[in-house]
């Protein structure tokens, strides 16, 4: 994704020179298309994401489309008053970019797991969120985000996912969510990175003759209410697969949506259980201690359709 | 009713006040700031007195701005930083001309435009809405960021308080401005040596404060902030850094609630609101003080 970003980021700058880079002093190797291509328009903030978010800010009030890239929740819960103050009450042309979403710098620790930053951006009014699934995914986000006016949050996973759809998503537009599978019994919704278990899980599943729908959501805010609530009418089950706390997150905007729907439809919740990991490991290896690896969430869909 | 604007400028006998002379439109920042924060019994008289004539050297021929165009795109931008001395800025706005001073009554007023901190939202000449701390200088790096990098020559400037000071990220855009040679980057600390609590000094002392500038690689000096020759040199030197690759910050030192005897140097006007007698008599004293 992180990689794929950056590819379409360039390309856009090329198109457009408005658009100025701002790092918070990291992505020194993954951001070289830019230095190479497009000095003038890079800045290195420094370690100091106060300060980074609020130049962003003034800088978008001289016209510029402006992209803040760090990583973890440093472009977030670090400057979050920035972000809520200075970007999206003054409907900033500010894009923050996270990457590594979730456990994806698992076996660093605590500090660099950003499983609260879906919840806490969704919170700011005027701030739209976007969690890509994969790189085709990432490509027509990053292309969204640049050319929608006002402030966006961006949330990436790392470098080398696999790609999972078939072929380009030319025409979406947000926020709809993208049904990569049809299916009868239960509905999988998904939200960023780990839509790569999401779509196992279903393989799984499909495997004991149950028939998973699976939906990716690459924007979060707004979402796609009129989509959530179909899937509500279709389905008595919906599982939501986040690697993210479940609390205020993309689960819950889901549950926000279905319990104004009531359609008795239940809804299943597969995120970090409104905890921290202080348990050491990598990416994989903490959504298998969390519950949300491939196995995990067949495992669970499976018995939460024999329960009713 | 006509009432509000013929009540503040009632001490000019009817005449037209001059709010070209920076000595005339400080002055009516402070009478406008007492009666707003009597009407609205809001706070921080004190901080608007002592950022008075700073405000008004600022809008008496430094800033490049035009109250008939206030989004023109070659003007100055300025950042108060200290939101809470909002009301000056409404002040000087409305005195000259960029909206009718009749509306400073509403300040604080259910449904009104003008709040207690200060808001861009619908009021013509605030770039930008402050209240929390620290967010203004930032702010002003990115924009004469984006000026430098669009080759434009207007100047950004921004008015800090000195117990803002003690926040962080103050420090982080005076790092980024250093280092991005922001000539054209303007900052004015009001120091006035008092935050809500305590002074300064007892609270996070700032001193050596000039020589922290320096050292944050900033062109400094300090000027008494409550002469308006001194002041309005103090600008020009600041204007004149542009090609010195460096952000300029005039200290200006200030009394807090200057120009009412009982008020100046004393914390308790940080969030007292003038009635009753003591209304009267800090109008009494300020009419004596008229220019």
């Amino acid at each position: 994704m992180r990689d794929r970003f950056v590819r379409v980021l360039v390309d856009e700058m090329a198109q457009d020179p408005k658009i100025v880079l701002i790092i918070g002093d990291l992505g020194f190797g993954v951001m070289k298309p830019v230095w190479e291509r497009f000095p003038d328009r890079i800045i290195n903030a420094g370690i100091a994401e106060q300060g980074m978010v609020s130049m962003a800010a003034g800088l978008a009030a001289t016209g510029k489309t402006v992209l803040v890239y760090s990583i973890g929740n440093f472009p977030t819960l670090r400057p979050l008053e920035q972000i809520r103050n200075d970007c999206a009450y003054h409907n900033a042309n500010v894009k923050i970019v996270c990457v590594g979403g979730g456990f994806v710098y698992g076996s660093l620790g605590m500090s660099h797991h950003a499983t609260e930053d879906l919840a806490v951006m969704r919170a700011l009014p005027d701030v739209r969120c976007f969690a890509p699934g994969d790189p085709i995914e990432t490509e027509a986000v990053t292309r969204e985000i640049i050319h929608t006016p006002g402030t966006c949050y961006l949330r990436l996973g790392r470098g080398n996912e696999p790609t999972i759809h078939a072929g380009m998503l030319v025409d979406w537009k947000a926020p709809s969510p993208v049904t990569l599978r049809k299916g009868t019994d239960i509905a999988l919704l998904s939200t960023g990175g780990i839509l790569t278990q999401t779509v196992a899980a279903a393989e799984r599943l499909a495997g004991i003759n149950i028939w998973a729908e699976v939906v990716s959501f690459p924007c979060i805010k707004p979402m796609d209410t009129e989509a959530v609530r179909q899937l509500t009418r279709r389905f008595r089950h919906i599982v939501t697969v986040e690697e993210h706390n479940i609390t205020g997150g993309f689960g819950s905007a889901v549950c926000e949506i279905a319990a104004e729907t009531g359609s008795g439809c239940r809804i299943h919740r597969i995120g970090l259980q409104d905890c921290y990991s202080s348990i050491v490991g990598n990416q994989q290896y903490l959504r298998e201690v969390y519950g949300m690896d491939e196995k995990s969430i067949a495992d669970k869909a499976e018995a939460w359709l024999n329960e009713a | 009713m006509e009432g509000y604007e013929a009540l503040v400028h009632s001490a000019f006998g009817g005449e037209k006040p001059d709010v070209t002379d920076p000595k005339v439109l400080a002055w009516l920042i402070r009478r406008n700031a007492l009666e707003m924060t009597h009407i609205s019994r809001g706070s921080h008289i004190g901080s608007v007195f002592s950022v008075a004539e700073i405000i008004a050297v600022l809008y008496t021929g430094v800033l490049h701005v035009d109250p008939q165009n206030p989004r023109m795109p070659d003007r100055d931008r300025l950042i108060l930083s200290k939101g809470h001395a909002g009301s000056a800025v409404y002040a000087a706005l409305a005195e000259t001309g960029f909206f009718p001073v009749e509306q400073l009554k509403t300040h604080y007023a259910n449904g009104a435009i003008l709040s207690g901190h200060v808001s861009h939202k619908g009021v013509p000449g605030v770039e930008v809405s402050t209240g929390s701390l620290g967010h203004g200088l930032g702010v002003g790096t990115g924009m004469a960021l984006g000026a430098k990098m669009d080759g434009e020559s207007w100047r950004t400037w921004v008015v800090l308080g000195d117990g803002e000071c003690d926040e962080g990220s103050v420090w982080e855009a005076a790092l980024q401005a250093a280092q991005y040679g922001l000539d054209r980057l303007c900052a004015i600390v009001d120091y006035n040596h008092m935050q809500s609590l305590f002074t300064v000094a007892e609270t996070l002392k700032l001193e050596p404060f000039e020589e922290k500038w320096k050292n944050f690689g900033w062109n400094a000096m300090s000027v008494d902030g409550h002469d308006v020759g001194a002041l309005r040199d103090a600008c020009a030197w600041a204007q004149n850094q542009a090609g010195s690759g460096k952000p300029s910050v005039i200290l200006a030192n200030t009394v807090k609630g200057k120009g009412v005897s009982f008020m100046e140097n004393n914390i308790l006007w940080h969030y007292r609101t003038p009635q009753g007698e003591e209304y009267e008599a800090a109008l009494k004293e300020l009419e004596a003080q008229r220019p």
